[in-house]
Protein backbone atom coordinates (compact mmCIF):
# COMPACT_ATOMS: atom_id res chain seq x y z
CA UNK A 1 0.00 0.00 0.00
CA UNK A 2 2.57 2.53 0.61
CA UNK A 3 5.08 1.80 -1.97
CA UNK A 4 1.71 1.92 -4.51
CA UNK A 5 0.99 5.24 -2.60
CA UNK A 6 5.00 6.53 -3.01
CA UNK A 7 4.60 5.28 -6.91
CA UNK A 8 1.62 7.25 -7.54
CA UNK A 9 2.30 10.36 -5.78
CA UNK A 10 5.87 10.37 -7.67
CA UNK A 11 4.37 9.94 -10.79
CA UNK A 12 1.98 12.94 -10.51
CA UNK A 13 4.37 15.43 -9.05
CA UNK A 14 6.90 14.31 -11.95
CA UNK A 15 4.23 14.48 -14.41
CA UNK A 16 2.98 17.93 -13.24
CA UNK A 17 6.37 19.51 -13.57
CA UNK A 18 6.93 18.16 -16.79
CA UNK A 19 3.90 19.59 -17.74
CA UNK A 20 4.52 23.15 -16.40
CA UNK A 21 8.04 22.57 -18.45
CA UNK A 22 5.61 21.89 -21.60
CA UNK A 23 2.81 24.21 -21.11
CA UNK A 24 2.64 27.90 -22.57
CA UNK A 25 0.24 29.39 -20.71
CA UNK A 26 1.19 30.74 -17.31
CA UNK A 27 -2.56 29.69 -15.70
CA UNK A 28 -2.04 26.48 -16.54
CA UNK A 29 1.68 26.32 -15.10
CA UNK A 30 0.52 27.97 -12.16
CA UNK A 31 -2.25 24.99 -11.70
CA UNK A 32 0.21 22.86 -12.62
CA UNK A 33 2.27 23.59 -10.01
CA UNK A 34 -0.24 23.50 -7.16
CA UNK A 35 -0.75 19.89 -8.28
CA UNK A 36 2.84 18.76 -7.89
CA UNK A 37 3.21 20.47 -4.44
CA UNK A 38 0.14 19.17 -3.20
CA UNK A 39 1.18 15.66 -3.82
CA UNK A 40 4.72 16.60 -2.51
CA UNK A 41 2.43 17.24 0.90
CA UNK A 42 1.49 13.49 0.56
CA UNK A 43 5.30 12.08 0.02
CA UNK A 44 5.79 14.27 3.56
CA UNK A 45 3.17 12.28 4.99
CA UNK A 46 4.54 8.87 4.03
CA UNK A 47 8.37 10.35 5.58
CA UNK A 48 6.32 10.66 9.07
CA UNK A 49 5.94 14.57 8.94
CA UNK A 50 1.91 14.64 9.23
CA UNK A 51 2.65 18.89 10.45
CA UNK A 52 4.79 19.36 7.52
CA UNK A 53 2.03 17.69 5.02
CA UNK A 54 -0.18 20.18 6.14
CA UNK A 55 1.87 23.59 6.39
CA UNK A 56 2.93 22.37 2.32
CA UNK A 57 -0.61 22.26 1.37
CA UNK A 58 -1.83 25.19 3.28
CA UNK A 59 0.82 27.58 2.74
CA UNK A 60 2.78 26.03 -0.41
CA UNK A 61 -0.64 24.98 -2.78
CA UNK A 62 -2.66 27.32 -1.11
CA UNK A 63 -1.17 30.86 -0.14
CA UNK A 64 2.09 30.90 -2.04
CA UNK A 65 0.46 29.81 -5.24
CA UNK A 66 -2.80 32.18 -4.73
CA UNK A 67 -0.39 34.66 -4.65
CA UNK A 68 1.07 33.56 -8.20
CA UNK A 69 -2.23 33.18 -9.98
CA UNK A 70 -3.24 36.55 -8.56
CA UNK A 71 -0.58 38.29 -9.75
CA UNK A 72 -0.93 36.43 -13.60
CA UNK A 73 -4.28 37.52 -13.22
CA UNK A 74 -2.96 41.35 -12.92
CA UNK A 75 -0.59 40.94 -15.67
CA UNK A 76 -3.02 39.68 -17.89
CA UNK A 77 -0.77 39.07 -21.19
CA UNK A 78 -3.44 39.27 -24.22
CA UNK A 79 -1.28 37.50 -26.61
CA UNK A 80 0.67 34.20 -25.48
CA UNK A 81 5.06 35.06 -25.81
CA UNK A 82 6.19 34.87 -28.88
CA UNK A 83 8.39 31.49 -29.57
CA UNK A 84 11.89 31.32 -28.44
CA UNK A 85 14.32 31.48 -31.40
CA UNK A 86 17.26 30.18 -30.39
CA UNK A 87 16.66 26.84 -30.58
CA UNK A 88 19.82 25.46 -29.27
CA UNK A 89 19.50 27.05 -26.00
CA UNK A 90 17.15 24.07 -24.88
CA UNK A 91 19.42 21.22 -26.01
CA UNK A 92 22.00 22.93 -24.18
CA UNK A 93 19.80 23.47 -21.04
CA UNK A 94 18.77 19.71 -21.41
CA UNK A 95 22.70 18.91 -21.73
CA UNK A 96 23.88 20.54 -18.98
CA UNK A 97 20.88 18.97 -17.09
CA UNK A 98 21.50 16.08 -17.60
CA UNK A 99 25.50 16.23 -16.36
CA UNK A 100 23.82 17.93 -13.41
CA UNK A 101 21.98 14.79 -12.62
CA UNK A 102 24.77 12.42 -13.14
CA UNK A 103 26.79 14.34 -10.91
CA UNK A 104 24.59 14.29 -8.04
CA UNK A 105 24.15 10.29 -8.39
CA UNK A 106 27.84 9.93 -8.30
CA UNK A 107 28.21 12.24 -5.27
CA UNK A 108 25.54 10.66 -3.41
CA UNK A 109 25.69 7.07 -4.61
CA UNK A 110 27.27 5.96 -1.47
CA UNK A 111 24.43 6.81 0.52
CA UNK A 112 22.07 5.21 -1.07
CA UNK A 113 21.66 1.95 0.58
CA UNK A 114 22.55 3.40 4.08
CA UNK A 115 19.18 5.20 4.57
CA UNK A 116 17.28 2.46 5.31
CA UNK A 117 13.13 1.97 4.98
CA UNK A 118 10.02 4.82 6.03
CA UNK A 119 8.12 3.20 9.02
CA UNK A 120 9.76 1.96 12.18
CA UNK A 121 8.83 4.35 15.40
CA UNK A 122 6.48 7.18 14.69
CA UNK A 123 8.07 11.11 14.84
CA UNK A 124 7.49 14.33 13.89
CA UNK A 125 4.04 14.71 16.07
CA UNK A 126 3.04 18.63 15.78
CA UNK A 127 3.72 18.48 20.17
CA UNK A 128 7.33 17.46 19.45
CA UNK A 129 8.18 19.84 16.39
CA UNK A 130 6.35 22.74 18.21
CA UNK A 131 8.75 22.01 21.33
CA UNK A 132 11.58 22.23 19.35
CA UNK A 133 10.92 25.46 17.69
CA UNK A 134 9.74 26.89 21.10
CA UNK A 135 13.43 25.92 22.76
CA UNK A 136 16.67 24.47 20.14
CA UNK A 137 15.26 27.05 17.73
CA UNK A 138 13.43 29.80 19.78
CA UNK A 139 15.69 32.58 18.21
CA UNK A 140 15.56 31.61 14.24
CA UNK A 141 11.87 31.63 14.92
CA UNK A 142 11.73 35.00 16.44
CA UNK A 143 13.87 36.51 13.61
CA UNK A 144 11.59 34.51 11.30
CA UNK A 145 9.05 37.38 12.14
CA UNK A 146 10.86 40.49 11.63
CA UNK A 147 12.00 38.73 8.08
CA UNK A 148 8.01 38.57 6.97
CA UNK A 149 7.47 42.22 8.21
CA UNK A 150 10.75 43.62 6.24
CA UNK A 151 8.76 41.41 3.12
CA UNK A 152 5.73 42.65 3.95
CA UNK A 153 6.94 46.45 4.05
CA UNK A 154 9.23 45.55 1.12
CA UNK A 155 6.64 44.60 -1.23
CA UNK A 156 3.69 47.03 -0.41
CA UNK A 157 6.12 50.10 -1.03
CA UNK A 158 7.40 48.21 -3.84
CA UNK A 159 4.37 47.98 -5.58
CA UNK A 160 2.39 51.29 -4.13
CA UNK A 161 1.51 53.49 -7.05
CA UNK A 162 3.42 56.90 -6.56
CA UNK A 163 1.00 59.98 -6.04
CA UNK A 164 0.87 62.47 -8.38
CA UNK A 165 1.62 65.83 -7.27
CA UNK B 1 8.45 -0.11 3.91
CA UNK B 2 9.73 1.72 0.91
CA UNK B 3 12.98 2.77 1.01
CA UNK B 4 14.06 6.49 1.50
CA UNK B 5 16.58 6.12 -1.29
CA UNK B 6 13.62 6.73 -4.04
CA UNK B 7 12.27 9.72 -2.15
CA UNK B 8 15.94 10.71 -2.56
CA UNK B 9 16.08 10.02 -5.80
CA UNK B 10 12.77 11.88 -6.21
CA UNK B 11 14.46 14.48 -4.47
CA UNK B 12 16.98 14.66 -7.47
CA UNK B 13 15.00 14.23 -10.21
CA UNK B 14 12.59 17.20 -9.10
CA UNK B 15 15.56 19.43 -8.11
CA UNK B 16 17.12 18.44 -12.24
CA UNK B 17 13.93 19.20 -13.23
CA UNK B 18 13.50 22.82 -11.94
CA UNK B 19 16.81 23.56 -13.29
CA UNK B 20 15.44 22.64 -17.04
CA UNK B 21 12.14 24.53 -16.40
CA UNK B 22 14.84 27.56 -15.09
CA UNK B 23 16.88 28.09 -18.06
CA UNK B 24 13.96 26.94 -20.89
CA UNK B 25 11.36 29.24 -19.61
CA UNK B 26 11.87 32.70 -20.95
CA UNK B 27 9.04 33.76 -18.68
CA UNK B 28 9.68 36.05 -15.26
CA UNK B 29 6.77 34.28 -13.28
CA UNK B 30 7.51 30.58 -14.85
CA UNK B 31 11.06 31.20 -13.67
CA UNK B 32 10.40 32.04 -9.83
CA UNK B 33 8.13 28.76 -10.47
CA UNK B 34 10.52 26.87 -11.39
CA UNK B 35 12.91 28.33 -7.91
CA UNK B 36 10.39 26.80 -6.05
CA UNK B 37 10.24 23.44 -7.37
CA UNK B 38 14.18 23.53 -6.56
CA UNK B 39 13.18 24.86 -2.92
CA UNK B 40 10.91 22.22 -2.68
CA UNK B 41 13.22 19.53 -3.84
CA UNK B 42 15.31 20.67 -1.27
CA UNK B 43 12.84 20.53 1.54
CA UNK B 44 11.85 16.74 0.57
CA UNK B 45 16.00 15.93 0.85
CA UNK B 46 15.56 17.48 4.13
CA UNK B 47 12.95 15.73 5.41
CA UNK B 48 13.85 12.45 4.48
CA UNK B 49 17.49 12.82 5.59
CA UNK B 50 15.57 13.61 9.11
CA UNK B 51 13.88 10.16 8.68
CA UNK B 52 17.21 8.38 8.04
CA UNK B 53 18.76 10.01 10.77
CA UNK B 54 15.52 9.61 12.93
CA UNK B 55 15.61 13.19 14.02
CA UNK B 56 13.35 16.33 14.18
CA UNK B 57 16.11 18.88 13.19
CA UNK B 58 15.71 18.38 9.30
CA UNK B 59 11.99 19.06 9.57
CA UNK B 60 12.27 22.28 11.04
CA UNK B 61 14.34 23.39 9.35
CA UNK B 62 11.66 22.70 6.27
CA UNK B 63 9.56 24.78 8.31
CA UNK B 64 11.87 27.70 8.10
CA UNK B 65 12.42 26.67 4.12
CA UNK B 66 8.68 27.58 3.86
CA UNK B 67 8.84 30.88 5.72
CA UNK B 68 11.72 32.42 3.72
CA UNK B 69 9.92 30.85 0.43
CA UNK B 70 6.56 32.72 1.58
CA UNK B 71 8.57 36.20 2.06
CA UNK B 72 10.66 35.53 -1.16
CA UNK B 73 7.35 34.92 -3.07
CA UNK B 74 5.82 38.35 -1.65
CA UNK B 75 9.02 40.34 -2.97
CA UNK B 76 9.81 38.87 -5.89
CA UNK B 77 6.32 39.06 -7.47
CA UNK B 78 6.23 42.81 -6.17
CA UNK B 79 9.23 43.11 -8.26
CA UNK B 80 8.13 41.52 -11.62
CA UNK B 81 4.95 43.48 -11.16
CA UNK B 82 7.10 46.68 -11.11
CA UNK B 83 9.27 45.49 -13.97
CA UNK B 84 5.76 45.23 -15.99
CA UNK B 85 4.64 47.95 -15.09
CA UNK B 86 7.82 49.77 -16.69
CA UNK B 87 8.28 47.58 -19.41
CA UNK B 88 4.88 46.17 -20.44
CA UNK B 89 6.33 42.69 -20.81
CA UNK B 90 7.50 39.51 -18.39
CA UNK B 91 10.32 38.38 -20.94
CA UNK B 92 13.70 37.67 -19.60
CA UNK B 93 15.02 38.90 -23.07
CA UNK B 94 13.68 42.52 -22.63
CA UNK B 95 15.93 42.75 -18.93
CA UNK B 96 18.62 44.17 -20.59
CA UNK B 97 19.30 47.24 -18.93
CA UNK B 98 22.60 46.37 -17.89
CA UNK B 99 23.50 45.16 -21.05
CA UNK B 100 25.92 48.31 -21.82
Amino acid sequence: MGAFLFFLLAFICVGSVLGMILSKNQAYNALFLVLAFASLGGLFGLLDAPFIAAVQIIIYAGAIMVLFIFVIMMINLRQGLTPEKKRWTLFLSAGLAVILLVEFILAIRGTFSALGHTGGEKMGTPTELGRLLFTDYLYPFEITSVLIIAALVGAIVLVKKKEKE
Amino acid sequence: MIPLSYFFGLSIILFVLGIVAFFIKRDLITMFMAVEIMLNAANLAFITLAKAANSLHGQVIVLFVITVAAAEAAVGLAIILLVFRQKKSIKAEDMRLMNG
